[in-house]
């Protein structure tokens, strides 16, 4: 991936929940929710209605047939819901009972209800008059449901992003390309470049500025707050076709086969690597200790942190990188002479 | 998946919620199709569609209609069934749209999605159309979070295997969870340690193995005024720096240094700087120090000096 992100990655990878297939509650839940949908915007297309449910319009008929099908017995048989779907419209004509949606669940009030709370904590992002409103209308309409949302809560400290924040995003609503000054702490170095910029990234209680780096002529994500100098340019920004943002949900930094497979050993004081580094395989050495792989384009950051490390962490791999760190703690110690 | 199932189970919703009233379980069979002929073999299946109607969140009610009735019967409250009437302004379902994404992948997307679309069912345009830049993300790699939310939801006592820093054997720890809060991308559980009688915080990705629930639901009372995002925040304190370090740096390097002096001017030596870079703790201050190797010489003071040399030292140990 992005040198400057992969050369120090700050958080492991992290996979999604496991999907598992559908099932017949899950199939309820969609047509629980069909109804509803229809009945509120009293018709709709097949088309637009498949893709708000995901489901193709073969599995949208399917769904519509058997919500067409339902019948009662008692005391005399009938058919609870009548709807059509002729010429690729719905109309539902028929469904008193189940014309509203169930109520939101405490898990489904809380996932909207703590993102929104959080997205209203940071400065910048959204509108934080819309986001109040919000989550008054949404606690509102999920009651009781709302309560345990109170117990997860989510902190951002974005006292270091904030110098950059205000430019970025008004280069990203202008379209306009930015000068940055950008630190790059595996290498300690300060870089000069121009970046035409894509999106503000958020992941992780890190902010990133993704964008065009012409410099490299690659998508780089810049960390906000080694953002040492910004200035928005009079220039429009120039993304190329081929600019491909980074997929955030499968980790900001993903090894590439052509990176550096680094092998260390840490003590019990230096388990903190496992936890701050993606890391290829951790595997426990007994008495606290760790062998950690990670992979790197560049060791310069794997020779720093074995300096930080100090006694508490050891390179065991490659040889030459080894070599290098015990050259950098004597030159270093020579100063002290 | 069953389609008949599937069926029964929606007939069964639908016969509850337009009754008005307790329905019998014979009753019941009696009016949805797809029941067994023997009453034991329907019995079973009712049992586990009811458990399915409520893992949905559907309000099944037992109770009877009158004092007279023996038999209890069951009844899905409109009232309780409904999701009360939500409009929003575009720029509100905007908002929703971009929360909906916070947790995509991550644990609670499932319960994010099924929210969103209950909001369209109920005739609301979530659509994420403003500031298509921007991608917060909200993620839970650590395996412990999701039993954990359970725990905190349903105020259950957990039990699990934690790693403390710097400890090499990992403890049994037992808690009463009060909340989970994510402070800078990382989780933590904040609670009452049953064994230390205090209020305690605990990082997830310190968590080894499984996390057990050791009590009943809704045991678990949190105290009023217990603040969990304080603890955390406490926990997480960096003290005041109250030392100044004096250091010589190359030039060009040691911008992050650069960044924190409140002093910088150039050294006798062409080619070096001399910085005041204020700092509260020699440990962390020192490893960070050292990691700049040869490019940064500590000059004051001494007890920083030396544990400078004692990491540098640790690394040809």
């Amino acid at each position: 991936m992005t040198a400057d992100a992969a050369s120090s990655p700050e958080s492991p990878r992290r996979p999604g929940p496991a999907h598992r297939p559908p099932t017949a509650a899950d199939r309820l839940a969609r047509l629980l929710a069909l109804v509803p949908y229809v009945v509120s915007r009293k018709v709709v297309g097949m088309a637009e209605t498949a893709s708000a449910f995901g489901v193709s319009e073969r599995e949208l008929v399917d769904d519509l047939n058997l919500l067409w099908c339902v019948e009662l017995r008692s005391p005399d048989p009938y058919c609870p819901i009548d709807l059509s779907y002729e010429g690729g419209e719905i109309v539902v004509s028929e469904a008193e009972s189940i014309s509203r949606p169930l109520r939101l669940g405490v898990d489904e009030a809380s996932a909207l209800l703590v993102a929104l709370r959080m997205l209203a904590e940071l400065p910048g992002i959204g509108d934080r008059s819309a986001l109040g409103r919000t989550i008054a209308k949404l606690e509102a309409a999920a009651g009781a449901a709302a309560g345990p949302s109170a117990q997860v809560a989510v902190q951002v400290d974005t006292s270091a992003e904030q110098a950059a924040l205000a430019e970025v995003t008004a280069a990203l609503a202008d379209a306009r390309r930015v000068h940055l000054s950008y630190y790059v702490p595996g290498r300690d170095e300060a870089t000069e470049r121009d970046v035409d910029p894509m999106r503000l990234v958020m992941v992780d209680g890190r902010s990133y500025l993704e964008g065009w780096c012409r410099r490299a002529g690659a998508v780089r994500l810049f960390r906000l707050d080694r953002i040492l100098a910004i200035k928005v340019l009079d220039l429009a920004a120039q993304v190329p076709a081929e600019a491909e943002p980074v997929d955030v949900d499968q980790g900001l930094f993903r090894p590439s086969p052509h990176d550096i497979r680094i092998e260390l050993e840490v003590s019990t004081a230096g388990r903190w690597v496992a936890e701050y580094y993606p890391c290829e395989e951790v595997e426990e050495l007994g008495d606290g200790r760790l062998r950690v792989s990670l992979r790197t384009p560049d060791t310069r950051w794997v020779r720093r942190l074995a300096l930080r490390l100090g006694a508490d962490g050891r390179v065991v791999g490659p040889p030459v990188v080894a070599r290098l760190v015990a050259e950098d703690a004597r030159a270093a110690l020579a100063q002290y002479a | 998946m069953s389609r008949r199932k599937t069926e029964r189970l929606l007939s069964l919703v639908v016969c509850l919620l337009s009754a008005n009233r307790y329905l019998t379980a014979a009753q019941i069979r009696e009016a949805v199709p797809g029941y067994p002929e023997s009453f034991e073999a329907f019995k079973r299946m009712f049992e586990r569609d009811k458990d399915e109607l409520r893992e949905l969140g559907i309000p099944l009610e037992t109770g009877s209609n009158s004092g007279s009735d023996d038999e209890p019967g069951y009844r899905i409250s409109r009232q309780a069934y409904m999701l009360p009437e939500i409009r929003l302004e575009p720029d509100e379902a905007a908002v929703l749209g971009l929360a909906a994404r916070v947790w995509r992948r991550a644990e609670l997307a499932g319960a994010a999605e099924g929210a969103l679309l209950k909001l369209r069912a109920a005739g609301i345009e979530a659509e994420d159309t403003t500031q298509p830049g921007i991608e917060p993300r909200l993620q839970t790699g650590e395996a412990a979070f999701g039993p954990l939310w359970e725990a905190v939801r349903d105020g259950r006592a957990v039990s699990f295997s934690y790693r403390g820093v710097g400890r090499s054997q990992a403890q049994q720890r037992r808690l009463e969870p009060w909340g989970v809060v994510n402070r800078n991308g990382r989780w933590y559980v904040v609670g009452q340690d049953t064994d230390r009688g205090e209020q305690r915080v605990f990082r997830l990705s310190r968590i080894e193995g499984a996390v057990s629930f050791t009590g009943a639901a809704g045991a678990v009372q949190v105290p009023a005024g217990a603040d969990v995002r304080a603890a955390v925040r406490a926990w997480d304190f960096e003290p005041p720096a109250q030392h100044t370090g004096v250091l010589r740096v190359r030039g060009g390097a040691g911008h992050g240094l650069r960044r924190h002096a409140v002093r910088a001017e150039p050294a006798q030596e062409p080619g070096w700087d001399t910085l005041w870079v204020p700092y509260a703790d020699n440990g962390w201050w020192s490893e960070h120090l050292a990691s700049f190797g040869s490019d940064v010489i500590v000059l004051e003071p001494a007890d920083l000096r030396d544990a400078v040399i004692g990491r540098l030292e640790g690394v040809l140990a």
